[in-house]
Parts: structure tokens; C-alpha cells; sequence
């Protein structure tokens, strides 16, 4: 059970999976997530599924190395397997024909953010994709991206690749262009979707986010997944993770994504230093 | 004469500045010469008031003789052929309230420690390696059970016995329900609780983890997929808060998050294990249940200097299970009577860092019969906390009817069901435990499991007659 068929190093610190979840394949949405789990001390950890193959039964999943959990999934490897996996959780992005539609992927938020732009590419919408990262070798799926949008523009922080932006800075211009946009998906960090928020904000664009908060169980049995959406607390896990960027409490959200940091570090060290004195008494 | 009557026998348990800070088990249990004293002091009453009081009407007067005459194995057979899980059920139940209140012995004396007794045969069994009793041949009808806590453990085992086929299915990593995530180590060793899952496997079932019912699989698709009849046991998982301002610092928690961090996710060993937790100085729990003691007692364990438990009513109003709210004292947690929250106050950077309360004082009696708290006006004061437990009760999690719209629910968000046979509005569907009373006991959960289970099996030998009987 959930095995890995297929590796794929996107960058130095982005992975992706091809995972073995015949049932969830079969039942799962784009804008869904799973929670898995790498070992039997493990921590439940939410991911987005990024792809999905209901005929193989398989998954894809897109991960960014930031810490303890996502350092031990990375060595893992085709033919291995996961310890659990749970989904699909979250409500499903809510697809219809809008018009023309933005959707902005910044970092590993490219990956979940494709299978959105197909369906709504398939669902007849004029999809304009902007993707961004820091730097290049951490842009990925720009050819994945091209197939689904009918424009794309492709930006880095640092100018290393196409265009030195910050993926809100296209946004903006197109917002600003008089062009009609009947809304707008963004995903990626935190900032940046506050940011691709408070962009669109004075347009009075329609714009989806799909927030990252610590979670446990992922099916509203915790309670720590919660953010402040329009003033009212809402669990991230159940009903969303999606919601009105607009009415995001963006600072609560960060704040709340920090509640472990001393603790996640203590552990990331930790895994280092057992991984070093593991290779010093191979060699 | 009457004969004399010894005093009830005491169990050991670790010495409270000790267990303070362990997550071993606080009781340690009769030796079997302590269990044989104390099951000689049951008085064999020709008409036993025990039995009536235990949900599930175990034949106590007749599993004791058995103990006394030292046929464990009988003991074993009578127990668990009303109770499912007796080494659980020794630990945890409110004996106080249930058999043990009813004990003839309990007028003039104290009454038999029954829940005693029942852990020690339960853990005897245990030792020698479980039986497996023989099974009713096949049926061929297959059962789905949902959740994988004591009423869905029961229904399954029960069913299994009368020879169905039947899958649980499990939206944790793990089997137990609260058994598992809520309930801590200290007070219901995690080795008993698999030890018991263990036992309901041994009888055929199969139990599908990580699997949440309502995302991967509807009931609807279940019902169609092949499976003749399905129970529902989802519990009441859904943590309530207080939506008082504050509530979303840093350092506040849900109950179910700090004990689902704690035992299911074992963040007291981390960083051994993956998953953190914080916990800081001065700890508020906010409650006075079983919920709330055992948050309580967890966040001492953690390392807090300090633990509050923060109650709006009085001490004779705790729902808590006495020999816990006893134990929690000894540890020295500390307990706020008649305080309620009003705010929580935290620092520029988002972290609790101390909690507004008001001082209550009791009115007249409301719809519980308990008499209603009522905020003294004026009298708020700051406590000086660092987290914030709350610990205020839960309510059923909507996740797996989110898209069963005809099955019938109450206003509380509970499952209506008939309580003698567990029958839901929906046909062939049926549910008990905490998904059809609210945040109950594991015992009635249990009772829930074996009458729905019972009427199952009835139901799929009979089909025919009408689905629902009773109130509209
Ligand atoms: C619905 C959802 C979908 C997600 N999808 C993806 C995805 O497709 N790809 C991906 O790379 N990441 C995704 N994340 C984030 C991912 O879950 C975290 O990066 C992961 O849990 C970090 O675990 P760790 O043990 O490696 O790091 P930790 O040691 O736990 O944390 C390291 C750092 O990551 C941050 N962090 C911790 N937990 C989370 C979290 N749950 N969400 C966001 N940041 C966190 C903290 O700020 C911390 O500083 C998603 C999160 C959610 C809630
Ligand atoms: C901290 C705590 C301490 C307690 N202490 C005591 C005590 O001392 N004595 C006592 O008698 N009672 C106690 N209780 C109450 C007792 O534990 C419950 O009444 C009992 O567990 C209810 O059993 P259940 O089977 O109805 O539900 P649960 O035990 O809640 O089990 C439900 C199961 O269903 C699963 N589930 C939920 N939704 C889905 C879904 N959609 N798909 C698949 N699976 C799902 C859950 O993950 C869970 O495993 C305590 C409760 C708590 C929280
Ligand atoms: S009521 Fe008490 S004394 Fe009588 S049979 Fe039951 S346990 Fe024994
Ligand atoms: S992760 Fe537990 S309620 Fe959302």
C-alpha cells in the first residue's frame, strides 16, 4: 500500500512522487489534500494532490524540503512506501465556466495549482497562468503549465530566468490592463497570498487561496487548523482548505504557522545529526 | 449473624509525586490475592442490584463467584459474554455511578470494587494469551462499521460472532477512537486497548485504516458496493470553543488537539517521536470533565509548573469520574470553582499570555437540574497562563453524513436513532455511541454497539416488516 512507482527531483528541495492510492485516485478532486505519514513515529503532514491518475490508481504529490518530515520523505524512493496516507481531504475547488481566470503559482504552489487550471481550462474558461519562484532552479512545470493556460508568464525574483517580478507584479498590470477578470486562484506561501490578495483587492476580483495551517487529524476532530475567514473561525482541514482571500486574518495565519518553530528546528537537527552519524559508520 | 464485612480492599497506585511526571500507568492493579479478599466480601445477593446498574447488565454476582472459586476461566466467559472490553472497561468506567452505587454492601458498608475485579480478571485473560470462542458459521451478508471506538469495536465483534462478515473503517491511523487519541497512557494503557482490537480481529474482522467515510466512501456507495447493512460509530469528535476574543492566540487548544498530540501522536516523547506540542508554565484547562482532568493531567506530565482547572459550577457538579478528579488532587493540579473565561490576553507576537475570568455563583436549577451558573457582577480578575486548555465538551463531526442529507439528524447534531435497536431514519443504517447521545461513556457506546448489532443480525436473517417504529 502506497508505494512509490515514480521519483522526480524538481529542484534541489522540490520532490515529486508518484504514489500507489488506488481509491483515492479514484475519488479525489483537484484542490484536495492527503495526509501522510513517513514512519510509524511519524507526523501527520498535509499535502496537495497535485495530479491524479484514476486508471493506474496513482497519485502525485509535490513537496518542498522544510523541515524534519518532508527531510525524511525525500529519502525515500521508488519501491519504498509510505507509512499511511489519508484522503481525499478538504472540500474540491468549486469548478464552473467563470470567463477568464488568473491562476498564480508561486514556489511548490505550482504543483496544486495545475490541476485546478485543467479543469477549469477544460470547463471553458480563458486561463491566463503566472508562475513564479525565487530563483530558477527552483521554477518547475513550465511546460505542464503551458498545456493548460492559453497565456502564461513566467517570472523570478531574482531575474535569474524570464522575467525579474514578483508573480504579483504581472498581476497587477493585468488587473490594471481593463481586461475583464472574473477571478483569480492563487497559491503559495503564506505572504504571497496575502499579497496576491491585497492586489486584486482594489479590483474587486474574486480571489480563491488555498491556506497552509498546521493540522493533526485533517477531518475537524482538533481544532488546529484553525484560521479567521470574514471574522468567523473556520477549520482550514473541513471547510476549506480554499477560501475568499479577501477575507483571509493573514497575520493570524502566520502566527499560527510559527507555533512549533523551536521545536520543528530541535527536530530537524536532530534527524541531521542521526543521519550524519549514520553515513560516518557506513564509510 | 450477619457475617462480618472487611473493609474494601485498596489498589496500589504510584505514589503521586512520582507519577507527576510519568506517563505509566497510575493504577497498578489487585494481586491475586488482594482480587480473591475483595471477591469475597460480594455478598452473592440472591437478587443482585449490581447487574441492573451496568449498561450492558454483565452477570457480576456470577463472574465473582467464579474468581472466588478461582475458575478464572469462567470468570473470563461470563464477563465477556456481555462486555466485549473488560480490561477497558475496568479502567474507565464511572463505577461510582453505575454497579457499584447499586451494591446491596454500598448502604451500610462500601460496596464490592467491582470495576476492580472485572480489570483483574480482564488482565489475567490477557496474560494468558486470549481465546478465540467459536464462531456462528457464515452468513454471508457482509457488515460495514464506521469508526473504530468502543461502539464500533463492540458492534463489529458482536457480529462477527453471529457470523457476518464485517469491515470497520477507520479515518485515524489507528484503531481505539478516544481510546487511542484521548484518553492518556497513565490512566488506559495503549497495549490493552490493541490487546482488545487484537481480540475483535482474532473473530474475522477486517479493519480498513486512514479510510474517512464521507470523502473516500458515501454510505450511500457502501450500501451499494455490496454491503447489507451499515453502523455508524463516528463519535463525537467536534471541539467546541468558547468564541470568547482570544481564542486564537498561540498556546490556546482544543482538548482534542492537546490529547490527540499527546497519545495518539505521542508528542511526550518527542522529539523521539515526530510531533510537537507546547506547553508552558502555567497551564488553564477549562472544565471539569473527564476531558478536562485528563488535559489537565497531561499538561503536568509535560513539564507545566502549574495546572489550573478553571469550572464555572462547584465541585459537587464535576462530571468528571470521581477516583480521577481524586487522583488529579493528589497530583497537585489545582481547581478554580465558580470561574468562567471571559478573554484571553496576548503578547504583540500572538501568544496567550493570560486569561480575563469572572467569579460565578449558582442560581436556580436549569434543564439539567444542575443549578445554573451566574457571573457575579464586577468581580473579573487576570489570571497569569501561558496556555489555554479548552476542554468544554464535543459534538458530533458532520464529515461522514455531509452528503447523506435523509439521514435525520436532532438540532444538537446528533444521529436520531431508536435507542433499543439503533435504527436511523436511513434503511439499513444504523448508529450508536456518542454520534447518537453526545459525549457519553464508553460503556453505553458499547451497549449502543450491542443492541444495534443484535437487531442487525435480526434484520439481515429478516428482512421483511417495517423499517421504523416510533415517534416521527
Ligand atoms: C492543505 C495543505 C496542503 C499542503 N500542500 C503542500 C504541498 O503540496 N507541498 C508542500 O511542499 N507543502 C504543502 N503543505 C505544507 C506542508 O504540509 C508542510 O510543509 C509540512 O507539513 C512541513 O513538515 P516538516 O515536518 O517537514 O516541517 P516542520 O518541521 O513541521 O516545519 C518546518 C516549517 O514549515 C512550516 N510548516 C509546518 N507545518 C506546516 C504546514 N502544515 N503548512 C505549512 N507550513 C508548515 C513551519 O512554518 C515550519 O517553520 C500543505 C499544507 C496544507 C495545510
Ligand atoms: C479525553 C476523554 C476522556 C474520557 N474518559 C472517559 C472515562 O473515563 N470513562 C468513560 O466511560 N468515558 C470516557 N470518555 C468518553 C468515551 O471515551 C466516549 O463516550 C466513547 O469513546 C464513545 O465511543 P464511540 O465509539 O461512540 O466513539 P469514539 O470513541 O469517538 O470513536 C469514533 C471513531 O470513529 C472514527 N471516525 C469519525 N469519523 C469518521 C469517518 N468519517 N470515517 C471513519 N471513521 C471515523 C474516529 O476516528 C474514532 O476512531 C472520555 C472521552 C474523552 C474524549
Ligand atoms: S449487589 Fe454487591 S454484594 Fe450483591 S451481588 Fe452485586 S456486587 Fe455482590
Ligand atoms: S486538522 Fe484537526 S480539525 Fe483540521
Amino acid at each position: 500500500m502506497y508505494r512509490i512507482t515514480a521519483r522526480e527531483d524538481l529542484a534541489p528541495v522540490t520532490k515529486l512522487f508518484v504514489v500507489e492510492a488506488p481509491e483515492v485516485a479514484r475519488k479525489c478532486k483537484s484542490g484536495q489534500f492527503v495526509i501522510v505519514r513517513v514512519s510509524e513515529h511519524g507526523e501527520r503532514v498535509p499535502l496537495t494532490i497535485a495530479d491524479y491518475d484514476r486508471q493506474r490508481g496513482e497519485l502525485t504529490i509535490v513537496f518542498q524540503v522544510v523541515g524534519k518530515t518532508t527531510a525524511e520523505l525525500s529519502t525515500l524512493g521508488v519501491g519504498d512506501s509510505l507509512a499511511s496516507l489519508t484522503g481525499p481531504l478538504g472540500l474540491p475547488t468549486e469548478i464552473e465556466k467563470y470567463g477568464t481566470v488568473v491562476m498564480v503559482g508561486g514556489g511548490v504552489g505550482i504543483a496544486p495549482i495545475f490541476p485546478i487550471a485543467r479543469d477549469l481550462k477544460e470547463a471553458g474558461n480563458y486561463v491566463i497562468g503566472i508562475i513564479g519562484a525565487r530563483t530558477r532552479e527552483l521554477l518547475f512545470w513550465e511546460d505542464r503549465m503551458r498545456t493548460v493556460t492559453d497565456e502564461l508568464i513566467v517570472c523570478t525574483d531574482d531575474g535569474s530566468y524570464a522575467r525579474k517580478a514578483l508573480v504579483t507584479e504581472p498581476l497587477k498590470e493585468l488587473c490594471q490592463s481593463g481586461r475583464t477578470i472574473h477571478r483569480v486562484w492563487g497559491i503559495g506561501p503564506a505572504i504571497m497570498m496575502k499579497f496576491v490578495s491585497l492586489t486584486t483587492k482594489p479590483f474587486g476580483i474574486q480571489t480563491i487561496v488555498s491556506l497552509n495551517s498546521i493540522m493533526v487529524d485533517g477531518t475537524g476532530m482538533c481544532g488546529a487548523c484553525r484560521v479567521v475567514v470574514g471574522g468567523r473561525t473556520r477549520f482550514c482541514c473541513v471547510h476549506g482548505p480554499e477560501f475568499d482571500g479577501h477575507e483571509v486574518d493573514w497575520d493570524l495565519l502566520m502566527a499560527r504557522q510559527r507555533i512549533y518553530l523551536d521545536k520543528e528546528k530541535l527536530a530537524l537537527e536532530r534527524y541531521q545529526q542521526l543521519c550524519e552519524a549514520h553515513r560516518e559508520t557506513v564509510h | 449473624m450477619p457475617k462480618e464485612i472487611a473493609p474494601r480492599n485498596e489498589m496500589p497506585r504510584q505514589d503521586p509525586r512520582v507519577r507527576r511526571r510519568n506517563f505509566n500507568e497510575v493504577a497498578l492493579g489487585y494481586d491475586l490475592e488482594t482480587a480473591l479478599a475483595e471477591a469475597e466480601r460480594c455478598l452473592q445477593c440472591k437478587k443482585p442490584q449490581c447487574i441492573a446498574g451496568c449498561p450492558v447488565q454483565v452477570r457480576i454476582p456470577e463472574f465473582i463467584l467464579a474468581l472466588r472459586e478461582k475458575d478464572m476461566w469462567r470468570a473470563v466467559e461470563v464477563l465477556k459474554d456481555k462486555n466485549s472490553l473488560p480490561a477497558i472497561c475496568g479502567r474507565v468506567c464511572p463505577q461510582e455511578t453505575q454497579c457499584e452505587i447499586q451494591c446491596v454492601l454500598g448502604k451500610k458498608h462500601e460496596p464490592v470494587a467491582i470495576g476492580r475485579l472485572e480489570r483483574f480478571v480482564a488482565d489475567w485473560e490477557r496474560e494468558q494469551g486470549m481465546r478465540t470462542p467459536p464462531l456462528a458459521p457464515p452468513t454471508g451478508k457482509h457488515v460495514a462499521v464506521i469508526g473504530a471506538g468502543p461502539a464500533g469495536l463492540t458492534a463489529a465483534g458482536d457480529l462477527a460472532k453471529m457470523g457476518h462478515k464485517v469491515t470497520i473503517f477507520e479515518a485515524l491511523h489507528a484503531p481505539g477512537g478516544v481510546l487511542i487519541y484521548g484518553i492518556p497512557e497513565f490512566r488506559l494503557p495503549k497495549d490493552v486497548v490493541r490487546a482488545e482490537v487484537e481480540y475483535v480481529q482474532s473473530l474475522g474482522v477486517e479493519i480498513r485504516l486512514n479510510t474517512v467515510v464521507g470523502k473516500l466512501y458515501t454510505i450511500d456507495e457502501m450500501l451499494k458496493d455490496g454491503f447489507d447493512a451499515v453502523f455508524l460509530g463516528t463519535g463525537a469528535g467536534l471541539p467546541m470553543f468558547m468564541n470568547i476574543p482570544g481564542e486564537n492566540y498561540n498556546g490556546v487548544y482544543s482538548a482534542n488537539e492537546f490529547l490527540t498530540r499527546t497519545n495518539l501522536m505521542k508528542a511526550y516523547l518527542f522529539p523521539e517521536y515526530d510531533t510537537p506540542i507546547n506547553v508552558g508554565r502555567k497551564v488553564a484547562v477549562v472544565g471539569a470533565g473527564n476531558v478536562a482532568m485528563d488535559s489537565a493531567r497531561c499538561a503536568l506530565r509535560l513539564g507545566a509548573d502549574e495546572v489550573h482547572i478553571v469550572y464555572r459550577r462547584s465541585r459537587a457538579e464535576m462530571p468528571a469520574r470521581a477516583e480521577e478528579v481524586a487522583n488529579a488532587e493528589e497530583e497537585g493540579i489545582i481547581f478554580d470553582f465558580l470561574t468562567n473565561p471571559v478573554e484571553i490576553h496576548g503578547t504583540d507576537k500572538g501568544w496567550v499570555c493570560g486569561m480575563r475570568c469572572i467569579r460565578m455563583e449558582l442560581g436556580e436549577p436549569d434543564a439539567s437540574g444542575r443549578r445554573r451558573p451566574v457571573p457575579v457582577p464586577g468581580s473579573e480578575f487576570d489570571m497569569e497562563v501561558d496556555t489555554v486548555i479548552m476542554a468544554l465538551g464535543t459534538q458530533p463531526n458532520p464529515l461522514v453524513f455531509s452528503n447523506t442529507p435523509w439521514l435525520e439528524r436532532t438540532k444538537h447534531g446528533t444521529v436520531v436513532a431508536n435507542e433499543e435497536n439503533g435504527r436511523t431514519k436511513m434503511e439499513r443504517v444504523w448508529a450508536g455511541g456518542d454520534i447518537v447521545t453526545g459525549a457519553a461513556t464508553v460503556i453505553s457506546a458499547m451497549g449502543a454497539g450491542k443492541r444495534a448489532a443484535a437487531d442487525i443480525d435480526a434484520y439481515l436473517k429478516d428482512p421483511n416488516g417495517p423499517w421504523w417504529v416510533g415517534p416521527e
